[in-house]
């Protein structure tokens, strides 16, 4: 597993439910460490493990845990980075969904050896659209519809979203757009650089 | 024919940093984006020269000589401040009367996008420049964490570095430093001499009261050499019981004779450890750099180790020079 998705649910925990709890985990699964370099690759039972403890610990169903990762990825300000990232995707929600599409060649434009799986977005109606997750690591559509709900108010807009069929091999996100312009949401100025 | 009018119409949609000069050089349009870029200026109706400083090809001076040249790239930027830099492509109308100005930002995309606040509406749809700031902040992103993670790993390999130095035990220089210092003293041609250092009564010390009382004595003993000497001697523990100690710059006999005098008698006194007296002693071979030709470690090492042992067989608790005329006989 990419150092950077351990180093992604060290820093949701860690901020989220507080540097002990972290410890606790890391303790717990036998880690024999406690910080995940974002850089390195690492075993993926590592990964299992670690989420099985916290997911105990914290008395949570892994689905809810993975996606308000998800949320968190997007909005905490922590994260303003890869926020930025995924607002390159398009000027509206409905453009950055159809982003997706790319986000897996994205990523590894940045990352070579950050391999996501792929995404498909399928559009039923102006108002209704399918995300298929495809297979290849777990818990991804949980974590996904937690980003899908961050970014929509990111952009301001009111979606209903549910992520509980499949299709075939692919698990799928459904979201409805209840409104693109909803609220102001969130200023994105392209030159914003840092320093 | 296609008419002015409608290749600006064209142009707009399709590159929105376009510029349609005439053959005189004056400015008929120019794209919505470039507009953007001085919105209180209207670019039409000027002279190109006027608003844009060819920089490069620099043999060419007027806007006839860069007409005259179908498919010429450019390097142009704005006369008055910001003087953002741009790249252009000059392609001329097939009517005849004038050309066309493609432009775009290069490498100023980063700035032109802070300075004008553009945003991706200003770019077409076919344009890289958002991939290319895209890039740009995924590159540094992980830069950043790449950079993190060497910053660690250097100060773990300079901890690691120094463990391989240390003697943990004493926290001396251990035997690995000490070839490396000595390595260096002779490569540099630097006049130094070398001690060694010999615990006698130690192993009954360990024998006696155990190991932990061994630890002890050699703690004390390392702190002992520690202060007998200056910050940049070196003092490194090569065995058990055995000490090897290097003064560089230094070869007055008579300060070392004191040196060893001084470690020899403040190492006999009895130490004590958990209410047992632990009584050692130290014997000492001294070797100079100056008494070879050509020093070469292993011969200084030995010419240490043959004072030291020619102390020994004089009764323990001595200080022996080596000496260069026989090895077999030392002298003090």
């Amino acid at each position: 597993m990419h150092g950077l998705i351990n180093r992604a649910i060290q820093s949701f925990v860690c901020a989220t439910y507080g540097r002990q709890c972290w410890l606790h985990a890391t303790q717990t699964s036998g880690l024999g460490f406690d910080e995940f370099e974002a850089m390195l690759i690492y075993e993926a039972d590592i990964t299992t493990r670690v989420l099985d403890v916290l997911c105990a610990k914290l008395n949570r169903p892994k689905t809810e845990f993975l996606e308000d990762l998800g949320t968190y990825l997007v909005s905490h300000p922590n994260m303003e980075d890869l926020r930025r990232l995924l607002r390159f995707g398009g000027v509206t929600y409905v453009e950055f969904l159809h982003s997706l599409d790319d986000l897996s060649d994205r990523v590894r434009l940045a990352v070579s050896d950050l391999s996501l799986p792929d995404l498909e977005l399928q559009e039923h109606s102006p108002a209704e659209y399918q995300l298929h997750c495809f297979p290849g690591l777990p818990g991804y559509s949980s974590v996904m519809t937690g980003v899908l709900r961050a970014m929509a108010d990111d952009y301001g807009a009111l979606v209903i979203l549910s992520n509980d069929e499949h299709h075939n091999e692919a698990e799928v996100i459904s979201i409805r757009l209840i409104e693109s312009a909803f609220a102001e949401g969130r200023h994105f100025d392209l030159g914003a650089r840092k320093s | 024919m296609i008419r002015t009018d409608d290749v600006g119409g064209l142009l707009k949609t399709l590159c929105p940093m376009f510029v349609l000069v005439d053959d005189c050089g004056r400015v008929v349009q120019v794209g919505p984006t470039l507009q953007k870029l001085r919105p209180d200026y209207p670019m039409a109706g000027q002279s190109f020269l006027d608003i844009f400083e060819l920089v490069r090809p620099r043999s060419i001076c007027t806007v006839t000589e860069m007409l005259a040249e179908p498919g010429l790239k450019l390097h142009l930027r704005f006369q008055d401040q910001p003087q953002t830099a741009f790249k252009g492509l000059i392609a001329p109308l097939p009517c005849g009367g004038g050309a066309v100005v493609n432009l775009s930002f290069g490498i100023s995309i980063l700035d032109a996008v802070r300075d004008y606040a553009l945003t991706s509406a200003d770019f077409s749809g076919t344009d890289l420049a958002i991939e290319l700031l895209y890039l740009v902040e995924a590159n540094s992103a992980a830069m950043e964490a790449s950079r993190s993670l060497n910053l660690r790993l250097q100060a773990a390999m300079l901890a690691a570095e120094k463990q391989a130095y240390t003697d943990t035990l004493t926290g001396l220089k251990n035997r690995r430093a000490m070839d490396h210092i000595l390595a260096h003293l002779i490569s540099t041609k630097s006049v130094f001499s070398l001690m060694h250092l010999d615990l006698d009564f130690f192993k009954s010390v360990n024998d006696r009261l155990g190991h932990a009382a061994g630890d002890y004595v050699l703690q004390q003993a390392a702190k002992i050499m520690l202060e007998e000497t200056r910050s940049d001697d070196t003092v490194a523990r090569i065995g058990g019981d055995e000490f090897v100690l290097i003064f560089k710059g230094m070869s007055d006999r008579k300060k070392l004779g004191g040196i060893a005098k001084r470690l020899i008698s403040r190492l006999c006194q009895p130490m004590r450890f958990d209410g047992s007296a632990c009584s050692v002693s130290a014997s000492v071979g001294t070797a100079l750099s100056t008494q070879f030709e050509v020093p070469k470690a292993m011969d200084i090492l030995h010419a240490a180790d043959l004072a030291l042992y020619a102390a020994k067989r004089n009764g323990r608790s001595c200080h022996r020079f080596y000496c260069e005329l026989s090895d077999a006989r030392q002298s003090g």
